[in-house]
């Protein structure tokens, strides 16, 4: 190995390590007892225990955090692709009236601080009874993630020619057919892609889902501030309730980890 | 490629648009409809015509935490923009270091928000935090509850933590589109490393790059949770930014008519600063 490549993979390594310093932390604290942790600094847990973790998987009011989260993730990831991969497909192809000013409000929604939408939300959700269910946290999520969407998966759309589409015609497909058959397989790394980034919105998203919610469909995210007894904070349990939020999002990094690695160019914005 | 012209493509952007006009256009208008009205209780609402405008444009404590929020976001650019291309340009290319390089950079991108202000609440700590322990041990007097400068420091440094990574990603996946035979044609020309990346990635990046640096600008103009959970905007009003300025005014003293203009003005500079790097950008485009 070369010089200018070894000095390469050092700097990666050291960067990696500093990336992961703080996240080993949580990890190092949630194997701890309380009384490790505030009696002074160790390096590793030298009483290791479980016993954090035993309280998150026993405690329904603990568990149920992380369920709500997933089914609003999930559900909101359904209805982002399902409605933006026929409006990424029009954009890519058709030019039709408004379709610049319709893109950039689309977008303009991406920019919209939640914070602003707050109350009119939860007014809205209130007012036809979706207050504290998932669909509804589901459905703010879209505020965001479906412009997001349509603005990657209108990339990757770009890239295939359109002789494709217009071979299948003569071939006699319909359009329906055309789309799931010959088009979705084509932007797979695309649509993989996509889902990571609504996927990860969504999951880490707080400020909506919590106001959205009370009891019910309360996320991950809003338990954790339960934490905080009449005895102080429990950091033990606090730590693995934060190292157990880190493991949905690390299985579809996984999964999408060739989709992102085979690149992407995203043609114009 | 040229697109064909046909309204009938309206069919399929129409989900997309009545799922956002639910969600955001009902929305905007009860912002827009509180923002001219006093409202003291259910039924009892004035109309006030643009007086809480006014008021919020003059408000002293709402144009330091804008003034305060301009120089974050300045900050974040600055920093995570050619902190994440440099990153991206050493993660090796493919192969299975390439997978685990791209998992383990990802990783703080996929820690909800607010755990990442606990992970920092706790990391920063003098006393049970590595780093607020590491740093007070090289004898810095560090303390991100009491001093301001530490506070915005701790901040920034968890943002560039936190949000590096999605720069990186990104410019990783562009570089992954360029065509093997640019760098050797580079080769052949002898071309410097310097001219490998100024003439053959950067351009190549560039897509990229606006996605990152348009969602990078949005996001730290919206951050909350984060300053939230690590510092609550202390010590003082230090690290109060603009979202939870807002959060307190509309959930906390429920203050609906202020806040909802407050609200609107928000939008609106994110909005202008947002289509004034679009504008840019595409005309540049032409350009070339």
């Amino acid at each position: 190995m070369n010089r200018p490549a070894r000095s390469k993979n050092v700097a990666i390594v050291v960067f990696i390590v500093l990336l992961l310093t703080p996240v080993y932390w949580l990890l190092n604290m949630s194997f701890k007892t309380n009384q490790e942790i505030l009696g002074g600094l160790t390096l590793w847990p030298e009483n290791f225990t479980l016993d954090n973790y035993v309280v998150i998987f026993t405690d329904p009011s603990w568990y149920s955090g992380y369920l709500n989260s997933m089914t609003y993730v999930s559900i909101n990831v359904v209805i982002t692709l399902l409605v933006a991969l026929p409006a990424a497909y029009a954009f890519s192809r058709y030019r039709f009236l408004g379709d610049k000013h319709l893109f950039f409000w689309l977008l303009s929604n991406r920019m919209a601080p939640p914070a602003v939408f707050l109350l009119p939300f939860f007014q809205l959700y209130s007012s036809i009874g979706l207050f504290d269910t998932h669909i509804a946290v589901a459905l703010a999520h879209c505020l965001f993630n479906v412009p997001l969407a349509v603005w990657i998966l209108e990339g990757f759309m770009k890239g295939v020619p359109r002789e494709y589409d217009e071979m299948a015609y003569i071939d006699g497909y319909s359009f329906p057919r055309f789309f799931v058959k010959v088009f979705l397989p084509m932007i797979r790394s695309g649509i993989g892609v996509t889902a990571f980034f609504v996927f990860m919105f969504s999951w880490v998203e707080l400020l909506l889902a919590r106001t959205l919610t009370a009891v019910d469909a309360q996320p991950i995210g809003a338990i954790m501030t339960r934490t905080i007894g009449a005895s102080g904070i429990d950091w033990g349990v606090l730590a693995a309730a934060g190292v157990l939020t880190i493991i949905p999002g690390l299985l579809v990094i996984w999964f999408v980890r060739n989709h992102v690695a085979k690149g992407f160019a995203l043609g114009r914005v | 490629m040229d697109r064909i012209p046909d309204n009938r493509a309206w069919w399929l952007v129409l989900p997309v648009f009545l799922l956002v006009a639910f969600s955001a256009l009902i929305p905007l208008m009860t912002v827009v409809n509180y923002s001219v009205q006093d409202i003291f209780g259910p039924g009892q609402a004035y109309f006030v015509g643009t007086e809480w405008f006014r008021e919020v444009l003059t408000d002293q404590r709402l144009q330091d935490s804008l003034l305060r929020q301009f120089l974050f976001s300045g900050a974040v650019l600055l920093i995570q923009i050619p902190l994440g291309i440099g990153v991206a340009l050493l993660m090796p290319k493919s192969g299975i270091k390439g997978s685990l390089c791209l998992i383990l950079v990802a990783i703080p991108l996929l820690i909800p928000w607010n755990v990442v202000g606990t992970i920092w609440q706790i990391f920063a700590r003098g006393d049970i935090g590595l780093f607020g322990w590491g740093v007070n041990q090289l004898g810095v007097d560090y303390n991100y509850t009491g001093n301001t400068v530490d506070a915005w420091l701790t901040v920034l440094l968890m943002d560039v933590w936190h949000w590096t990574p999605l720069v990186a990603l990104l410019c990783y996946s562009g570089l992954r589109a360029i065509p093997e035979a640019f760098y050797q044609a580079a080769e052949i020309d002898r071309a410097s490393r310097w001219a490998v990346f100024r003439y053959i990635q950067l351009p190549r990046l560039k897509s990229v790059l606006v996605i990152a640096v348009l969602l990078r600008f949005m996001d730290s103009f919206m951050i909350y949770s984060e300053p939230f959970v690590l510092t609550g905007g202390g010590p003082g009003s230090s690290t109060t930014f603009l979202s939870q300025t807002l959060t307190t005014m509309a959930v906390g003293q429920f203050d609906l008519g202020r806040a909802a203009a407050f609200s609107l003005v928000y939008f609106l500079i994110v909005l202008l600063i947002s289509w004034l790097f679009f504008t840019a950008i595409t005309h540049a485009d032409k350009d070339t």
